[in-house]
């Protein structure tokens, strides 16, 4: 035992590390309880309740029609609250939506960058919808593009821009305002692996800068790499929220072993133990399984080749969700 | 939220000024076609009518032909400039670039918006009836000083058509529905308002018909303050126009939020 950390002092973390969140509902960014929405008889958003702390990064994720969208546009004031209550930094919404929004980011899911413009005058007029304007922000707005790598695209029209710099400078534009909470409806669909890794890094950079971020995703593989937390959400309601190594060991075998082609299904039949749960998806097999290497043995011994994973965050997810299709 | 009227009515705060000033810096980038439909056409109606028609017409209401339209295209510009920028503008930066999306990211409100975009159809009506009634005054149109008053009537009245365009823009699903509005509205009341000939001479109930729409109002205000004489009431036109102007911005805001903030 050389350093004991002295009571009461939180976060500084010198390693570089990731920090747990601090539990103290004293510090939420957002509370969510009971939370309603109702869609000609439909419920969309049934009951949500969650709490996401000050500097945490949150994940939403959920089937597409399961409720994360709108249950984000409750938390910005974008829907009316059909039941429950939603504060946002203390705030109650959507009584408090300009306070709230003037301290918030948002990166919606469609682009909304204003096409009769540069992008240098996108992040102006953008600014000036929060009543900045002056020297402050022109120095914040070349820090920003800086960050983003949009320097040299200063004078170009958005037209002109890339996928993957569109929402490069709607993040820059999200940020001009320094907010509290970012809130991204799926930042990076649609990017290439570049792309997304690049936004990956600005985000981990906000995150270690002490912002809340909370995320929507259809990429498990994102959340799993970017949110301390994880909330699945379907038919309206949480159905597991943890962290993603927490998630993956609760409600998962550890290991899944793949096997295709036309003998497959019997053989798995045939040779699956007790625990092991199998699933087709289209002509491959999935099992999921704590002994892996007993099942593998006996596929090959029957002429087949199994491929062998660890179970991630996906697996929970078809696992809690289902594998039909949804719309 | 305890205050009743706090559901349906307005509450814009001055934040709308940025929404303004955006329309304005796009505007200002296409200066020269926004420029040529807002105040070469009218300027083209008003030579093309007042030389052509104005030798068959002679006098109308003691004053040459000429200025009287000079005062009639006065008003219908700016019922036109207002009707298309709250219509075919406002629709495509709601629908088609998700401008006022982007906006409901910032501390902007709804209200804020939709409040900017009656004012900014207001503005751009202003302008382009300023535009005409510099040309009028340079071509012997104007009688003296007191046609500066008409601009502030004009405002209001573009501000009117501007809202009740939105209203047409919160109901709209694609642009061919604006032909409703500018076939059943626009037109009946360019041509039965006394713009191009005066009201007497339609039969009474179409006087009726008019004087229940906006467009006549304006003109009965703006054209003796045009023309060197002052209007024998005010008040009752601009309640009138006034009138539409409130209940357009209170409809089009509620409309709106209904579509965007479902």
């Amino acid at each position: 035992m050389r350093r004991r950390p002295a009571i009461g002092t939180v976060g500084a973390n010198r390693y570089g590390m990731r920090s747990l969140p601090d539990p103290s509902p004293a510090v939420s960014a957002i509370r969510i309880q009971q939370l309603r929405k109702t869609y000609d008889g439909v419920h969309v958003v049934d009951g949500v309740d969650l709490e996401i702390a000050a500097g945490e990064f949150f994940g939403l994720l959920g089937p597409n029609g399961a409720g994360k969208t709108t249950t984000l546009r409750m938390l910005l004031g974008m829907t009316p609250i059909d039941g429950g209550q939603v504060e946002v930094l203390g705030l109650p919404m959507p009584e408090g939506e300009r306070e709230v929004r003037k301290r918030l980011g948002i990166v919606p899911q469609f682009d909304t960058l204003d096409p009769d413009f540069t992008v240098i005058e996108n992040m102006r007029t953008y600014a000036a919808y929060f009543g900045l304007s002056g020297a402050t922000v022109q120095a914040r707005i070349d820090l920003l593009l800086e960050q983003v790598n949009l320097n040299d695209k200063r004078g170009a029209r958005i037209n002109a821009l890339s996928g993957g710099m569109k929402r490069r400078l709607t993040l820059a534009r999200a940020l001009i305002n320094e907010p509290e909470v970012v809130v991204l409806d799926e930042p990076t669909t649609g990017l290439d692996p570049q792309a997304r890794h690049h936004l990956w890094r600005q985000l981990r950079q906000l995150r270690a800068s002490g912002v809340t971020l909370v995320l929507t995703t259809h990429y498990m593989e994102e959340a799993q790499e970017l949110c301390d937390r994880i909330a699945i959400i379907d038919h309206g309601r949480i159905i597991a929220c943890d962290r993603p190594s927490r998630l993956i060991a609760e409600h998962i075998e550890p290991w899944v072993v793949t096997v295709g082609g036309p003998e497959a299904g019997t053989a798995i039949e045939q040779e699956i133990g007790p625990r092991d749960r199998a699933h087709q998806v289209a002509d491959t097999w999935l099992v999921y399984t704590a002994e892996p290497d007993r099942l593998r043995e006996r596929l090959r011994a029957r002429g087949l080749e199994p491929t062998l994973r660890e179970a991630d965050l996906e697996d929970v997810f078809l696992k809690l969700t289902g594998h039909e299709l949804r719309d | 939220m305890s205050d009743p009227t706090s559901t349906w009515l307005p509450r814009p705060s001055l934040r709308f000024v940025a929404v303004w000033r955006r329309n304005l810096l796009v505007w200002r980038k296409l200066l020269l076609p926004s420029m040529l439909g807002n105040f070469g056409e009218p300027i083209l109606y008003l030579l093309a009518f007042g030389y052509g028609f104005g030798r068959l017409v002679g006098d109308l209401d003691g004053m040459s032909y000429m200025v009287f339209i000079a005062s009639g295209i006065i008003c219908s510009s700016a019922m036109f400039t207002a009707s298309f920028e709250g219509m075919y503008s406002a629709y495509t930066r709601m629908a088609e670039q998700n401008t006022w999306l982007g906006m409901l990211a910032t501390p902007l409100t709804l209200d804020d918006i939709v409040f900017a975009e009656a004012i900014w159809a207001a503005s751009k009506g202003l302008i382009s009836a300023t535009t005409i009634l510099v040309v009028a005054a340079v071509l012997g149109l104007v009688s003296d000083a007191r046609a500066l008053l008409a601009l502030p009537v004009i405002f209001l009245a573009a501000f009117t058509f501007g809202a009740l365009a939105l209203v047409i823009t919160a109901l709209a699903r694609s642009y061919d529905f604006f032909l409703y509005y500018f076939t059943l509205a626009v037109t009946p009341m360019l041509l039965l308002s006394g713009v191009f000939f005066p009201l007497q001479e339609l039969p009474d109930w179409v006087q009726t018909l008019a004087l229940a729409l906006p467009l006549a109002h304006v003109v009965e205000i703006v054209r003796p303050l045009m023309t060197g004489s002052w209007p024998g009431s005010i008040w009752p036109h601009l309640a009138v126009i006034a009138g539409y102007g409130a209940a357009a911005i209170i409809l089009a805001t509620a409309l709106i939020r209904r579509r965007l903030l479902r």
